[in-house]
């Protein structure tokens, strides 16, 4: 062999960051090498007074995850997008349900402050995207919550105990991946009764965990042969606690990944349902249902299908990108091709 | 290969009769089926009556299944709950080609586009193409299909009104004359291409991803630098080498998509009005007709196993190191 491994201690080729013994990284050339530079685990603080925090795997996943530019703007755009939601009655200059006679099929101007126009009840189009903003958000967050639990807890069950449970869970979770997902929510909507946000979050949820499931259980699956595992099974400590205290920590990456972007699916699905009147209903505000109340006048008003669909790709691009800064910060042996 | 066919078929059976059970029982349990119905003062109590008598609907629920899951194997579904003269299949048969003609239209362009960007975006790789077509497939992610669709509407609706050049109709099927032979297809074409361009967004978006992933993938690969170094020329050694094998994987993701979309283009073309399966399943949610919606279930649930099924026999036939036995 005539390759050179450069991490093998071999004394001539002294690497950065290879490991406990760069010894070439001396109090003596303080400049040579900046704090940040320093792999975890080196203790230089008695030495030479220079402040060094030991860094745990969150806090790198953090710092990789603030570096990634496209991922941070999107957050701060996300987060004023949702700000404007929450603080609907503050920042709109009227009420989503206030009719401007003066102003009906009002175009948009800044004229009187319809921003993104009016209907031809003279409704302001903008207060109504706002108002929808939070409907569409609340939906979303509920999707997620229920969704990653249940997912969560049917893949790790699976995952852990394998075998027949294994079987029967997995085989559910294929059944209801055969099934449409978008006509299974039509169908439950239309003999469930629609209209409440809440509900229309729960039907959407029964459908969204089986991603999840299949995932946690994969993670699962090769972590209950780890070590530690085995050493947390001789301690004594019961499956629940293996389960969630010690190999759940473990997992959380791509959870979390995945409860970003059922968000994104999330708000997009339930634009769906509410378009065909199948979701929320008057008179709570909803993204899809305002492009829907626009169909009919969508060749002479444009506006009215214009800006609540770009309000709902402008938020699902931000998720979206998100969950990619998010994937590249907790996973980063899985680096997808970006620079 | 055939012995693996035909298990897979044999395992298809219990799937399709779980699903049957879960579809039957999810709409049972969901609520009576003429709730809407009893409500209707138009309604005789004889004509209730009547429909109770003939689905079996007062047995118990076990029974009741076992009566429709023979009415679906041996009378192709019988009829709907509330329009018992007409026969489901005659309605299926009528707007299965519809969308057939629509989803192949979209798949079969989207797959073309989306290989070539893929492909141009991984040979090029953090090219300003590649930005582009990375920026763009984002967007295609994030569209709701429903906005698209209306804005594509809206965008030539005014085409025509401002021009008066009518290059794609932005509703329904044909025209009213469309002619015969040749000028009826050109007339449906002239229908579908709008429809098709909503469906094929999305899937560009998925295709060129996964065909850039997979051809990055592939032209790391040890035989393609081995054809490098013995002197072919960079085209041949993209489009023949490694193209042929990034092609793989998402040769099986459209064969997914085809089966998926068959029940999921319900949006797309109930907005163009396209009398396919979409606007045929809401018109039976409006109604309520619950035999007509486990019917149109079953179907698009048979299309999404028999696709899978498609995907992993294409699988094992376009890559020889899977051998199934």
């Amino acid at each position: 062999m005539t390759e050179t491994r450069l991490d093998d201690g071999d004394p001539e080729f002294p690497v950065v960051g290879a490991g406990l013994d760069t010894a070439t990284i001396s109090p003596a050339t303080p400049g040579a090498v900046t704090v940040a530079d320093l792999p975890d685990g080196i203790d230089l603080v008695h030495e030479t007074g220079l402040e060094l925090k030991s860094r745990s795997q969150w806090a790198y996943a953090r710092r990789r995850f603030f570096r990634h530019r496209l991922a941070m703007v999107s957050l701060v755009v996300l987060a004023v997008i949702l700000l404007a939601g929450v603080f609907a009655p503050l920042i709109t200059p009227y009420s989503f349900a206030a009719q401007d006679f003066a102003h009906s099929g009002q175009a948009p101007t800044f004229k009187a402050h319809h921003y993104f126009g009016t209907d031809v009840l003279g409704r302001d189009y903008f207060s109504r995207v706002v108002y929808g903003i939070r409907t569409s958000a609340k939906v979303a967050l509920i999707v997620m919550l229920v969704s990653t639990i249940v997912g969560t807890i049917i893949g790790a069950v699976a995952g852990y105990y394998t075998g027949w449970i294994d079987n029967v869970l997995m085989r559910f979770t294929d059944l209801i991946l055969t099934l449409p997902g978008l006509a299974v929510l039509l169908t439950a909507a239309a003999f469930l009764g629609t209209g409440n946000p809440i509900r229309v979050a729960f039907i959407l949820a029964f459908l969204f965990w089986t991603g999840l499931a299949r995932i946690v259980r994969g993670s699962f699956l090769s972590l209950r042969e780890k070590e530690y595992v085995e050493a947390a099974k001789a301690a004594g400590s019961g499956d629940l606690r293996i389960m969630f205290r010690h190999m759940l920590p473990n997992a959380v990456g791509p959870i979390v990944v995945n409860a970003t972007l059922i968000v994104g699916i999330a708000i997009l699905t339930e634009a769906a349902l509410s378009f065909l009147g199948f979701g929320i209903q008057p008179p709570n505000p909803s993204l899809g249902k305002l492009i829907a109340d626009g169909e009919d006048v969508s060749s002479t008003m444009w506006w009215l299908v214009t800006f609540p669909g770009l309000t709902i790709v402008l938020i699902v691009l931000c998720i979206n990108f998100i969950g990619d800064g998010l994937r590249d910060a907790l996973d980063p042996t899985q680096r997808r091709t970006r620079a | 290969m055939v012995t693996y066919i035909v298990r897979r078929l044999l395992y298809s059976i219990p799937v399709l009769f779980a699903a049957s059970a879960l579809i039957f029982f999810s709409v049972h349990v969901a609520g009576d089926p003429l709730a809407t119905l009893k409500q209707n003062p138009l309604a005789s109590r004889q004509t209730i009556h009547n429909i109770e008598k003939r689905n079996h609907l007062n047995d118990p629920i076990t029974t009741q299944y076992a009566y429709w899951l023979k009415e679906a194997v041996t009378n192709k579904f019988g009829s709907p709950l509330l329009q018992p003269g007409t026969k489901i299949w005659d309605d299926l048969k009528r707007v299965i080609p519809h969308t057939l003609q629509l989803v192949v239209l979209a798949e079969v362009l989207a797959l073309l586009v989306g290989v070539a960007i893929g492909v141009y975006s991984a040979v090029r790789q953090y090219s300003i193409f590649d930005y582009a077509a990375t920026t763009f497939s984002f967007l295609g992610f994030a569209m709701p299909v429903f906005w698209l669709a209306l804005m594509l509407q809206i965008l030539f609706t005014n085409i025509f009104l401002k021009w008066h050049v009518r290059i794609f109709y932005t509703s329904g099927l044909s025209s009213q004359n469309p002619g015969g032979g040749i000028h009826f297809w050109i007339d449906r074409l002239q229908h579908l291409a709008i429809p098709a361009m909503t469906l094929m967004l999305l899937s560009i978006a998925q295709y060129s991803r996964f065909m850039r992933a997979s051809m990055l993938e592939v032209i790391n690969s040890d035989y393609v630098r081995t054809a490098r170094a013995k002197g072919l020329p960079e085209r041949k050694v993209t489009l023949k080498h490694a193209l042929r094998n990034a092609l793989i994987p998402v040769v099986t993701v459209s064969a997914l998509n085809f089966g998926a979309l068959i029940g999921g283009a319900v949006i797309t073309e109930s907005i163009f009005q396209l009398d396919g399966m979409g606007p045929y399943f809401l018109g039976a949610l409006l109604n309520q007709d619950a035999y007509v919606v486990m019917a149109w279930l079953m179907v698009t649930a048979t299309a999404v196993v028999a696709f899978n099924l498609i995907a992993d026999v294409l699988y094992g036939y376009i890559d020889p190191r899977i051998r199934y036995d």
